[in-house]
């Protein structure tokens, strides 16, 4: 039987088709790498420290980023980035504290990427700022894949959640600088590990930073502030250099 | 679901090739895809399918070759395929190993007419 046509004729010939491969090897995400490359480049031109928030729904960004900007926006010169797939909901609540914000909304998109950031920036003075918080889609799966140009992922974990996050979608924290535990004020009502929740961190992640915090009564955000301050100084410094 | 915009970036780069080479027709694209990339290729195959819609590459065929994700042990040197991000060393039980392929998201090449 004929190979090209799968007729039973044993003796023909067709017309030979010039089908050619072109190797390509281009690396897929290479336009946003590209584009996220230009964000960092302006950063450390600005010496905006920048950090993209990550979490899945309901673990308390938006709080964290509330009573962060409440307590330091007298200090530090903030800007934020809320990334939703609908609704100006979490850049109105930014609003009431004063801090400049801009909504990115996704709609079918499931994270932010690189482009999104740099038309987000449009809408801040960057000579004046200082730290660039990004809030991404609650997500623990894609937002991992996307650079968007930041200094650092800071992964957000709550206590309701379980221990085993870390284990559970290793490539977001295995992404992630920092993983801040939250809500640790519900800790004696909920059934959560905090040493297993470390230690699964640890395994993901040899060396990743930990924070234990409640947004709500306030625990162990001052260790979060120094790190924040320290962070912005050195950026700002090697930006000076 | 990144896998969509994955295969939106797929679709371009494929497109923006085609026309350097002045293609009449696509048959297939080849990518090569990393076991721990984090992507779902039945996923990738059904945005592909929709993205390629009226445009030169409807009708192709989407070939997804799987990298196999290794690591190199920190302790021992040894190097040893990964299931899971989270394998230890067969050969010494460390848990810190360093991956070293596994990640990849490639476009590798097309064939065209």
């Amino acid at each position: 039987m004929c190979i090209d046509c799968g007729c039973a004729a044993p003796d023909h010939h067709h017309e030979e088709t010039p089908r050619k491969t072109v190797r390509i090897e281009e690396d897929i995400l290479a336009k946003n790498n590209r584009l996220a490359a230009g964000n960092r480049a302006l950063f450390a031109r600005q010496g905006i420290f920048s950090l993209n928030l990550v979490s899945s729904p309901g673990s308390g960004k938006t709080s964290l980023l509330e009573k962060t900007l409440a307590d330091l926006k007298n200090e530090i010169n903030f800007a934020v980035l809320e990334g939703d797939q609908q609704t100006a909901n979490d850049a109105e609540r930014i609003a009431t504290t004063g801090v400049p914000v801009h909504q990115i909304n996704t709609g079918a998109g499931c994270h932010l990427d690189a482009h999104m950031v740099g038309h987000g920036l449009e809408h801040f003075d960057l000579d004046s700022l200082q730290i660039l918080m990004i809030e991404n889609v609650g997500n623990l799966v894609c937002p991992a894949s996307f650079d968007l140009g930041e200094d650092f992922k800071v992964s957000l974990l709550s206590v309701t959640e379980g221990e085993d996050k870390p284990l559970k979608y290793p490539q977001m924290f295995r992404a992630s600088e920092i993983m801040l535990i939250n809500k640790v004020d519900l800790l004696p009502y909920v059934q959560f590990d905090l040493a297993k929740c470390r230690e699964y961190a640890e395994r993901v992640h040899p060396g990743i930073k930990i924070f234990e915090i409640s947004c709500y009564r306030g625990e162990g955000l001052d260790a979060w502030y120094s790190w924040l301050k320290e962070q912005a100084e050195r950026k700002a410094c090697r930006n000076k250099e | 679901m990144h896998e969509l915009g994955i295969t939106q970036s797929i679709v371009e780069i494929a497109l923006r090739t085609a026309e350097g080479q002045q293609a009449k027709k696509i048959h297939s694209v080849t990518l090569e895809v990393g076991s721990l990339a984090g992507v779902v290729a039945e996923a990738l195959q059904f945005c592909y399918e929709a993205c390629s819609k009226e445009s030169l590459l409807e009708g192709s065929r989407l070939i997804i070759e799987e990298v196999q994700a290794q690591a190199r042990c920190r302790d021992c040197a040894v190097e040893y395929p990964l299931t899971d991000m989270l394998d230890c060393c067969p050969a010494c039980g460390s848990a810190s190993g360093d991956l070293f392929c596994g990640e990849e998201l490639r476009i590798k090449e097309m064939e065209i007419d």
